[in-house]
């Protein structure tokens, strides 16, 4: 009997799968397996197990019961004021937005039955007709109206107050239509109403402890910092869920989040440590399911000051840089290689073409000579508050030692890292958490004036370009200004992006239909929607 | 003689009184003192100065502290713990399931522990000095030095994880049925008994052993009585008071320091609803959980006291 080889692990599968639904055809997957060293019968048979999973039928039925790792008493069903994953997980659940996104990152219509504009100033959405709200309510534009203008009272607490801000008139044209004009042309638009704080609540709503959503899952029982339960909406307009009840629930000890899954107790152990990894892979009956959604710790060097300011000391840490060695080592692989810009391979605006700068210690070195540095010994800032940044800068300091480069790596406390060391220190590492589009991580991190700009990067044509790219509608073109920003970033800016975070999820292998999303873990944290139990 | 002993239970019950008024003052001032308010901590990284502000005004948060406090104590009187500052819920609301869920775990551990720590801590002090009370110290001993996460996370890992036998999870499943219950709680209160048990078996070891050192025991054991009689009817008695306030201070711990083994077996109790409410900065909600130990605490001493007094002859 062919066998896989014994290095081979559920992860392993799970992988392959995500490849098939991605749209891999046989020859990229053959290719990639081959690269991998495998031998064909091997493939074969791999390729044949990851076919059949992803083939699964879905079936009715079944309580499904998912725990994530974070909740109190501040819980809420209050979309505006969602600010946990364990919150996006029971809006999704409870509500639907205008528009959502695949897992390829494209906006796809939901509440929304088209969005139109002309000049992505003036945004027509024309509803569904026929969906309900589980009070029995007819969805209208009152609803979406009221929806988003909640953002812009301050007394809501609205966690997106600053992005709807942009949104100057909001008004119903018919029952089913509502026109919405920004105070700019901004083309994301759909992108940003897919997020999770634009769930559509009923007009008029001030008790959102019910959950009165359009969902797929009809609110039984909330109580915050307990837990959650949904039972199936009869009258859901997609068709409604595959299992009957949904039970979400945090357990915040990592250790016992992933005990009570290998015990059985539930489905889905949502976003576990990379060291818990091992307790869970390899065991009969479990898997991992990775996400990579955008997250990632960089490495920030300020072009504004000494030793950013020779440009060659800022090209020479590009190289110096071992991002296979720090996926492999640092994030455990569970990570994939960054190109030194934010915008992730979860992303369609990402430059695949782009490739990430060599580990190169001989150029690297001859570029630190240039600068007159080599030998000199740099302080680089490091923390736990920035995941994994200190394993990070052990990579890069045992491979600047190799070539007579000192790198003097400063370890200081997680505790008013942000405020005292983020975006003051010359040398420094930061996390960034994932944004749905590349305006919004552009104009938060590399314009000129940008609030978090890590490396005091300016650039009048970069932000010429991102202003241009806004308010472009058509796809390629801005596809193709965004390329060219990309490598500008990572040819200009002084953040050298290693990796991007992926975010792992513990699941039994009851539960089927769970794919990658780029909004983030657990499907985009929509996952109770979609996913069936088998027996 | 006979009119001490209300005198003596009203005196205690008083002094409960001020403890509470004073444990509500000192809890509301370390309150005031923790960095950020409810408003700055719910909006999280969008907490730009408007938000926040436009936020303190609509949860009345901009009002001063003291005041909100003073109304908060008001209410208290009528009955009312006020609203929860987080999610605009009636803070009974929060309360009354947990603290079912925090009793009932309570109640199941004190009806295990109390027999078995008697049981145990009063034999061993009968037959000191034996093989069995050797044992039985020593695994005390054991007991105490052994930190609760790592008896609970052991007893998930081989009773949950690798036999299959138990729940690792003890909310999730509906209980009805006594087989059921046992099932479901048996870990939590395994783990315990175990750290609340030692500390008892000690206490009443040393003070039975203690009376038996004294004369009139000794007296019944030259008039011949027999070693458990000695024990049981002579020594018990007098030693009662002390092992009441052992039980008392042990299973005061039950009322509010279970954070741990909530945590693990994802119970929602009263205890994880503090340190929620901590992290949140609501008032309210952290004032009426303070209260709560406070008043449990209170009470099982209390009660410890009164059955001091009325074992006492001579208080009686």
């Amino acid at each position: 009997m062919t066998k896989t080889p014994d290095s081979w692990t559920r992860t392993d599968d799970s992988m392959v799968e995500n490849a098939i639904r991605r749209g891999a055809n046989r020859r990229d997957l053959l290719k990639m397996l081959l690269a991998g060293g495998m031998s064909l019968p091997a493939i074969d048979l791999v390729l044949g197990r990851a076919n059949a999973a992803v083939a699964d039928e879905p079936v009715k039925g079944g309580t499904l019961k998912a725990a994530g790792w974070s909740s109190s008493t501040a819980d809420t069903l209050d979309p505006a004021k969602a600010s946990l994953s364990t919150d996006y997980v029971r809006c999704c659940a409870f509500y639907n937005r205008l528009t959502f996104l695949d897992k390829a990152g494209i906006p796809k219509m939901e509440l929304a039955k088209s969005i139109d504009t002309d000049d992505a100033k003036t945004w027509t959405i024309k509803l569904r007709t026929g969906v309900t709200f589980h009070d029995g309510k007819t969805l209208t534009a009152d609803d979406v109206v009221f929806s988003l203008k909640r953002h812009l009272d301050p007394a809501v607490g609205s966690k997106v107050a600053k992005i709807a801000a942009q949104m100057t008139d909001i008004k119903a044209a018919d029952k089913s239509t509502v026109v919405i004009t920004l105070a700019g042309a901004n083309a994301d638009l759909p992108t940003i109403l897919s997020t999770h704080h634009f769930m559509i609540v009923a007009d008029g709503t001030t008790d959102f402890s019910k959950g009165n959503g359009t969902g797929a899952f009809i609110c039984k029982s909330f109580e915050p910092g307990v837990r959650s339960i949904g039972v199936r909406n009869p009258n859901y307009w997609k068709g409604g869920p595959h299992v009957d009840s949904f039970e979400f629930f945090a357990i915040s000890d990592d250790n016992a989040r992933v005990n009570a899954l290998l015990s059985g107790d539930i489905h889905l152990a949502a976003a576990i440590n990379p060291r818990s990894t091992r307790l869970v892979d390899g065991q009969q009956g479990f898997s991992l399911s990775k996400t990579t959604s955008g997250n990632y710790t960089d490495l920030n060097i300020r072009l504004d000051m000494e030793p950013g300011s020779r440009r060659d000391f800022v090209d020479g840490m590009k190289y110096l840089v071992n991002r296979e060695q720090i996926v492999k080592s640092a994030l455990r692989g569970f990570g994939e290689v960054g190109n030194d810009q934010p915008v992730s391979p979860a992303s369609p605006f990402h430059n695949a073409a782009l490739k990430p700068k060599p580990f190169d210690p001989e150029k690297a070195k001859s570029l630190f000579k240039k600068a007159g540095l080599l030998g000199q010994s740099i302080p680089v800032i490091t923390s736990d508050a920035a995941s994994s940044a200190i394993d990070m800068a052990m990579v890069v300091q045992a491979a600047g030692a190799e070539i007579g480069m000192k790198l003097d790596v400063q370890r200081v406390p997680s505790d008013g890292y942000w405020s005292n060391y983020w975006l003051k220190a010359p040398v420094h590492f930061g996390n960034i958490n994932p944004r749905p589009t590349p305006d919004i991580l552009f104009s938060l991190l590399y314009a000129s004036e940008a609030p978090w700009n890590e490396s005091k990067y300016k650039s009048e044509k970069f932000d010429k370009m991102m202003l241009e790219a806004r308010a472009t509608i058509a796809w390629e073109k801005r596809k193709e200004l965004y390329d060219q920003m990309q490598v500008m970033i990572a040819e200009e800016a002084g953040t050298i992006i290693p990796a991007y975070i992926s975010n792992v999820d513990a699941i039994s292998n009851k539960l089927k239909g769970l794919a990658p999303n780029p909004l983030g873990g657990m499907m985009g944290y929509a996952f109770a929607e979609y996913v069936w139990l088998t027996a | 003689m006979k009119s001490r002993v209300p005198s003596l239970i009203l005196g205690r019950l008083l002094i409960a009184l001020v403890t509470l008024t004073i444990v509500s003052f000192a809890v509301f001032f370390a309150t005031t003192m923790l960095p950020g308010d409810t408003a700055m901590i719910l909006l999280g990284q969008s907490a730009t100065p408007e938000a926040v502000a436009g936020l303190r005004a609509a949860m009345h948060l901009d009002e001063p502290a003291l005041l909100r406090f003073l109304y908060w104590i008001g209410g208290l009187f009528r009955g009312d713990l006020g609203t929860s500052y987080a999610n605009q819920m009636p803070v009974t609301t929060l309360i009354a399931d947990r603290l079912a869920n925090t009793l009932k775990l309570a109640g199941l551990t004190t009806l295990v522990t109390v027999p078995l720590a008697l049981t145990l801590g009063i034999t061993a002090a009968m037959w000191r000095g034996t093989l069995y009370d050797r044992i039985v110290t020593i695994a005390t001993i054991g007991v105490i030095s052994v930190p609760e996460f790592v008896l609970a996370t052991l007893a998930v890992l081989v009773f949950a994880v690798y036999l299959k036998w138990l729940p690792a999870l003890s909310f999730t499943y509906q209980v009805d049925s006594f087989s059921g219950l046992l099932r479901v709680y048996a870990m939590p209160v395994i783990t315990l008994t175990f750290v609340v048990s030692a500390q008892m078996i000690r206490m009443s070891r040393a003070a039975v052993i203690e009376t038996l050192n004294t004369p009139y025991v000794e007296m019944a054991l030259l008039k011949g009585a027999s070693r458990p009689r000695m024990v049981l009817r002579h020594a018990l008695p007098n030693a009662l008071g002390p092992i009441a306030n052992a039980v008392a201070l042990s299973l005061s711990y039950l009322v509010g320091g279970v954070i741990i083994v909530e945590t693990i077996f994802n119970y929602p109790g009263i205890a994880k609803l503090m340190v929620d409410g901590v992290s949140t900065r609501d008032l309210p909600l952290i004032q009426s959980c303070a209260m709560i130990f406070c008043f449990g605490y209170l009470l099982l001493i209390t009660t410890a006291d009164i059955v001091a007094i009325l074992s006492n002859p001579r208080l009686r």
